[in-house]
């Protein structure tokens, strides 16, 4: 049955799971790509390392295909007479938390809002207040939420995905799980062509503070080629045209020192040849994305940066428009497919080592 | 649970029809000579057993806050306007639901990584996104004038429920109840009210019609029992959730009658139901003010549900404050006599 990929990122979506705490959508990933790959593995930090084994002779090269499964979330770090104080895990935006329903993951998930003063008397309006400010409120007596909750139980924000107008969704968390369902398109297209290359797709962790688990996937893995798979600011009101890219128009493929030049030609003539829509965007310095980490794991790896447009990134209610994920799908397939034997000597550096040069 | 089936129904002021069918639905078996008046009120009135010559009033309001189309961004981008009072801090990353065909949408905030914004983002500046691809696809999908209500749902936490419009649909559910009991020593007319969030509209036309000599309001209020804030440690909690219905004796809106607070007060005490005082220290008003000062003057009082964040997508109650509610308007009204109201 082809994938249903609107149920799928919605699905992917609803998981909860936070930096640290992504056992929920390791189990799930690992489910959903579980036709789609021969071998299984977890590492130390908990990244799911998924191997589909390429046509080519042995030794094979390996591309790595890198999207984070962790999620900006908060835990729990004080309870006082029933309420809860939280502190952030990852880029948490305290300015969105007034009236936010959360779920609080205690002994069981308890539904909780992030209390905001009536209007009728909240005298600071001007200002947003700080996660210090706040108090998480499960609507329990005291006794009920210290028996059932603590310090540490991790939090995520209770936001079912919906489906808006065209082929868009909002939800919490397509930051990054867009990006996994993109991997699952990939993986989907390659059950039907034929790819030298193994492909190791992986579902890293804690990407949100600071990509530990990139670091120690590349490691294990070891990878000829990387390529990661990332949220981007999508156009949107009130943000600026230069680092937002238009939503439904596309994946964007960054360009700059994180990035190997002539993979990033190559990736781009794929896009070309296959009429693929796509943005390119200018990464002066750290990409800010598993592949900054990547690139320089072990003696040094050529790698990537695809990325999907999203709106409100880091809200409850970051908005994609499908049609993008499945784009970086079926690029990243034809890039694959394409991978021969060789493929490493294309994209050699062109300097010549012997003084005279050769022709 | 109807107060689950009222706390989902969508009415923002102006569009209480969801409810008001409820509420039909609800009473049309104890109340007589129902009727819908020009501004959409519910007027009806539960006969008594005759024995106290009373006009009674009481009076619970159906609508609830929410937003309005504006216009739109050559982007698909709606904006929007606040019905009643919001706070615009809440807004950022809601849920809501747009217009008559109630579509899904939700309210955008540039993400963190971009965003410098130290003050408020005035409502006039935030935008809601329907996956509208540009102008005219949100033009023909909306129209100005559209009304939009918070998307969210009722839910048990245990001794409290959470949802949107409790205020004042706690109140509807209480005044509900009351007619569906047994009849009380005089004839109790009712108002179920429109347009109470935007300047208590509906109750100054159903009192006109009422003609009361006394006037009880039953209302869902403020409560922020929350952890002192050490910024504003002398912050009034206005009510504690839990502790009973709460008695208004002034807001900015009216002065209870001190008569029939008292009144409250002594039933309260003698048949052991909890209750509280609102404080007066903080803003709001209710259907009272307008009832208190209609035709030439009626004895009133609030009665009131604490619930914490009112005006949000997520307010919590406690179940036992919305039981006694009832609990306390049923014995002050069965014990109510001329007597209470003599000078």
């Amino acid at each position: 049955m082809p994938l249903d990929l609107k149920a799928h990122i919605k699905h992917l979506s609803g998981l909860a799971a936070p930096s640290g705490y992504e056992e929920a959508a390791r189990d799930a990933i690992r489910e959903a790509w579980a036709g789609l790959a021969d071998t299984f593995e977890v590492d130390g930090l908990g990244n799911l390392i998924a191997t589909k084994t390429g046509s080519g002779p042995e030794p094979r090269r390996k591309v790595m295909l890198c999207a984070h499964m962790d999620e900006i979330g908060l835990i729990v770090a004080e309870i006082r007479d029933g309420f809860i104080r939280a502190a952030m895990l990852g880029g948490i935006d305290s300015r969105v938390l007034l009236s936010q329903p959360v779920l609080v993951h205690g002994r069981r998930a308890l539904p909780g809002v992030f209390g905001a003063a009536p209007p009728h008397m909240s005298r600071r309006r001007t200002e947003y207040p700080t996660l210090d400010d706040l108090w998480i409120d499960v609507g329990l007596p005291g006794e009920d939420v210290a028996e059932l909750v603590r310090v540490g139980d991790a939090i995520t924000f209770d936001a079912p995905a919906i489906e808006l107008k065209g082929d868009r969704l909002a939800g919490k968390s397509f930051d990054n799980r867009v990006s996994v369902a993109a991997i699952t398109v990939c993986l989907e297209e390659l059950a039907a062509r034929q790819h030298a290359w193994d492909v190791v797709a992986v579902a890293s962790v804690q990407e949100e503070v600071g990509s530990h688990g990139a670091i120690t996937a590349a490691y294990k893995v070891q990878p000829d080629i990387a390529i990661a798979i990332d949220g981007n600011f999508a156009a949107q009101a009130g943000a600026n045209d230069d680092e937002t890219f238009k939503l439904g128009d596309g994946p964007v493929l960054g360009r700059g020192p994180n990035f190997h030049p002539q993979l990033f030609k190559h990736a781009r003539e794929v896009a070309k040849a296959q009429e693929f829509k796509h943005h390119i965007e200018a990464l002066p310095a750290n990409s800010g994305t598993d592949a900054w980490l990547i690139q320089v794991s072990r003696e040094g790896v050529p790698s990537l940066l695809i990325s999907i447009p999203m709106r409100n990134m880091h809200t409850p209610v970051e908005v994609i428009d499908v049609r993008d994920v499945r784009r970086a799908g079926r690029w990243m397939a034809a890039l694959i497919a394409g991978l021969g034997p060789d493929f490493l000597d294309t994209i050699a550096w062109p300097e010549t080592l012997s003084e005279e040069g050769e022709s | 649970m109807i107060l689950r089936e009222l706390s989902n129904a969508i009415g923002v002021s102006s569009d209480e029809g969801a409810v008001r069918q409820l509420i039909l639905d609800a009473i049309r078996d104890t109340v007589d000579d129902i009727r819908i008046d020009a501004l959409g009120n519910v007027l009806g009135v539960r006969r008594g057993t005759g024995q106290v010559d009373l006009r009674v009033m009481a009076a619970a309001h159906m609508d609830e806050v929410g937003m309005m189309v504006f216009g739109y961004d050559g982007d698909g981008g709606i904006r929007f306007r606040a019905v009643g009072g919001l706070d615009a801090r809440i807004l950022p990353g809601t849920r809501v639901l747009v217009g008559p065909d109630r579509i899904p949408g939700i309210i955008q905030w540039v993400p963190v990584h971009l965003n410098a914004d130290t003050k408020t983002v005035p409502i006039e500046r935030l935008r809601i996104d329907i996956g509208a691809a540009n102008r005219e696809a949100a033009q023909s999908a909306t129209e100005p004038g559209d009304l939009i209500a918070f998307d969210s749902q009722f839910t048990e936490l245990g001794p409290t429920v959470r949802g949107k419009a409790l205020d004042d649909r706690a109140g509807c559910a209480s005044l509900i109840a009351l007619v569906q009991g047994e009849p009380f020593p005089f004839d109790l007319h009712v108002a179920f009210t429109v347009q109470e969030e935007v300047g208590l509209r509906g109750a100054r036309v159903a009192a006109n019609a009422i003609r009361p000599d006394v006037a009880f309001v039953l209302e869902t209020t403020a409560c922020h029992d929350l952890p002192e804030d050490p910024d504003e440690p002398d912050q009034t909690t206005i009510t504690q959730l839990g502790g009973g219905p709460a008695i208004t004796v002034a807001d900015r809106s009216m002065i209870s009658d001190p008569r029939l607070v008292r009144h409250l007060v002594r039933v309260g005490e003698a048949e052991g139901i909890p209750h509280q005082f609102r404080s007066p220290q903080h803003a709001g008003g209710t259907d009272a003010g307008a009832i208190h000062r209609s035709r030439a003057g009626v004895p009133s009082v609030v009665v009131a549900n604490p619930c914490r964040y009112i005006h949000g997508p997520h307010s919590i109650m406690s179940l036992s404050d919305f039981e006694n509610q009832s609990r306390l308007l049923r014995a002050a009204w069965m014990a109510l006599a001329p007597s209470v109201l003599e000078r």
